[in-house]
């Protein structure tokens, strides 16, 4: 590791890493309780596993192909140059460095780092569509967006050499758009082609409304995915790098944190952005639901996304209004969609991520106007056209197209929906009926013992 | 990898066992992968075909219905 001053940027590096994949468990366990407290008791158990085997699954797909897609990846490949097959070698599954090896301590932590934001991809997903996709189907679908789409789009436009910062100044700090916008539109993908839970609409059109089942549940996951979301702002930053360790144009000697780009920012302004947008989402996401607490805790995180993209830069106050925007409007798209289109998302995934996450987008190419997005040069610089090219890539090209065709294929196949009699007397009947039957045989037992 | 930690650290790289055998253990892990998929969309199809067969009448669903409320 060279020097001390090196040996304690890359334990300090390895470390920070480490933390934030800890907290950003807690998005999944957030996203856990909400869904089950979202869903009706007789699916809890079926919605559960849904959520918890997509763990598992996008673990090891991403280990074998997705990491190595990151790297591969970033110039399209054939748009700004060649699939950079050498930049990926160390980061395929084959390579000594994605074992336990003593001459490479950060792919590890950074690779896990970079799971972690798959696993919230596809569990954005999840939630959107219980109690009626079939667990199967989900799990392809899983694997789709958390290995396959989201890590390309990350190659694209989130990596200091990606093709959409070189050409569109694409700026994405905390991913509005390569995890939210992705996922809203791969969750809208799916919706179309799966149809609305039984019952979700009456014979005029109007939705009915499905209440949650545990709304403390769903409160106590909405915390925390709210704490996870630390974790996560600070597993997009890179926490310490020297002007030379990035070797752009950034002149002098200082020492900073930076973004995915390798653009400087600091860790305490990311802190008040995200504070601040979580307290505008809030604040909107109250009045406009008149007090609703789902919407409400839905707005706190609507307006984190949508202040994401630029929340390395903005001013606390700018994050505020801009957290609000986006939750305001997310809220009101989410109802016209619904109510026009019959799409019954269940807990608001579609508006909270995706509309947020597009509306972010758009907003940081007009406050960003100008501003560099890399340090390097020849990059394009930060403007409204580039980021609103970079929202329809994410939420349509590389969210919706994907889903709604593996969603088309896997329903031709029979493969998607869980039939109708199974839907309607429950996901977990036959086990909630083996386990009463079995509280009744000791029940039984017990009393013939008196 | 030796049989001692007498060395000089710097000149350490990957440690774990089997190393050069890489591709072989990817490409059972993928399978595994692969093979999962499989198995539990024909169990999912059969505990799906098992329930309808058992619980699928109109009557059982409307008793399901109340037994366990929405």
């Amino acid at each position: 590791m060279g020097d001390n001053l090196a040996a304690l940027t890359t334990v300090f590096t390895e470390f920070y890493y480490w933390v934030t994949v800890v907290f950003m468990f807690l998005i999944h366990v957030g996203f856990c309780m909400y869904e089950v407290g979202a869903s009706r008791r007789r699916n809890h158990l079926h919605t559960l596993m849904k959520n918890t085997m997509l763990i598992p699954l996008v673990t090891i797909t991403f280990f074998f192909f997705g990491w190595w897609i990151y790297w591969a990846f970033p110039n399209g490949p054939w748009i700004t140059g060649p699939l950079l097959t050498d930049a990926a070698a160390p980061n395929a599954p084959t390579s000594p460095t994605m074992g336990t090896n003593l001459g490479d301590r950060i792919t590890g932590v950074f690779w896990a780092a970079f799971l972690l934001f798959s696993w919230t991809a596809a569990s954005i997903v999840s939630g959107s569509v219980i109690e009626r996709i079939r667990s199967g189907a989900f799990w392809i679908i899983a694997v789709m967006i958390g290995s396959v789409t989201w890590i390309i789009d990350a190659a694209w436009g989130w990596h200091a050499q990606g093709w959409m910062v070189k050409l569109l100044g694409y700026h994405d700090a905390y991913a509005s758009g390569v995890i939210h916008a992705i996922a809203g539109g791969t969750a809208l993908g799916v919706l179309v082609v799966l149809g609305p839970r039984l019952g979700r609409f009456k014979a005029d059109g109007t939705a009915r409304a499905f209440v949650p089942q545990n709304p403390w549940l769903v409160t106590v996951g909405l915390f925390l995915i709210y704490t996870g979301f630390w974790g996560f702002y600070a597993a997009c930053n890179v926490p310490i790098i020297s002007p030379e360790g990035i070797g752009g144009e950034i002149t002098g000697s200082t020492w900073t944190a930076t973004t995915i780009y390798l653009t400087p920012t600091t860790l305490g302004a990311i802190t008040v952005n995200f504070l601040m947008s979580l307290s505008g989402g809030l604040l909107v996401g109250y009045l406009v639901s008149k007090g609703d607490p789902f919407w409400t805790y839905s707005g706190g995180l609507a307006g984190i996304i949508t202040a994401s993209a630029g929340n390395d830069l903005y001013h606390p106050i700018q994050a505020m209004f801009i957290g609000g925007i986006g939750t305001y409007l997310a809220y009101k798209l989410h109802y016209m969609v619904e109510n026009r289109f019959k799409v019954d998302d269940a807990v608001g995934a579609v508006a909270v991520h995706g509309y947020a996450g597009v509306i972010g987008l758009i907003i940081a190419g007009f406050m960003l106007w100008g501003y560099p997005s890399s340090p390097y040069e020849g990059f394009a610089t930060v403007n409204p056209l580039g980021q609103t090219i970079g929202a329809v890539i994410m939420f349509f090209v590389l969210g919706f197209v994907p889903a709604w065709i593996v969603s088309k294929i896997l329903d031709g196949a029979g493969l998607l929906r869980v039939p109708k009699q199974v839907e309607l007397m429950g996901l977990d009947f036959k086990t909630l009926h083996e386990e009463e039957a079995a509280r009744e045989d000791v029940r039984r037992a017990e009393k013939a013992l008196a | 990898m030796g049989s001692t930690w007498a060395v000089d650290l710097a000149d350490i790289g990957a440690v774990y066992p089997w190393q050069g055998l890489e591709l072989i253990m990817v490409l059972a892990a993928v399978a595994v992968w692969i093979i999962w998929h499989i198995v539990q969309i024909k169990q999912e199809n059969n505990d799906y075909a098992d329930d309808i067969a058992q619980f699928g009448s109109k009557e059982a669903i409307k008793k399901a219905l109340d037994d366990h409320p929405i």
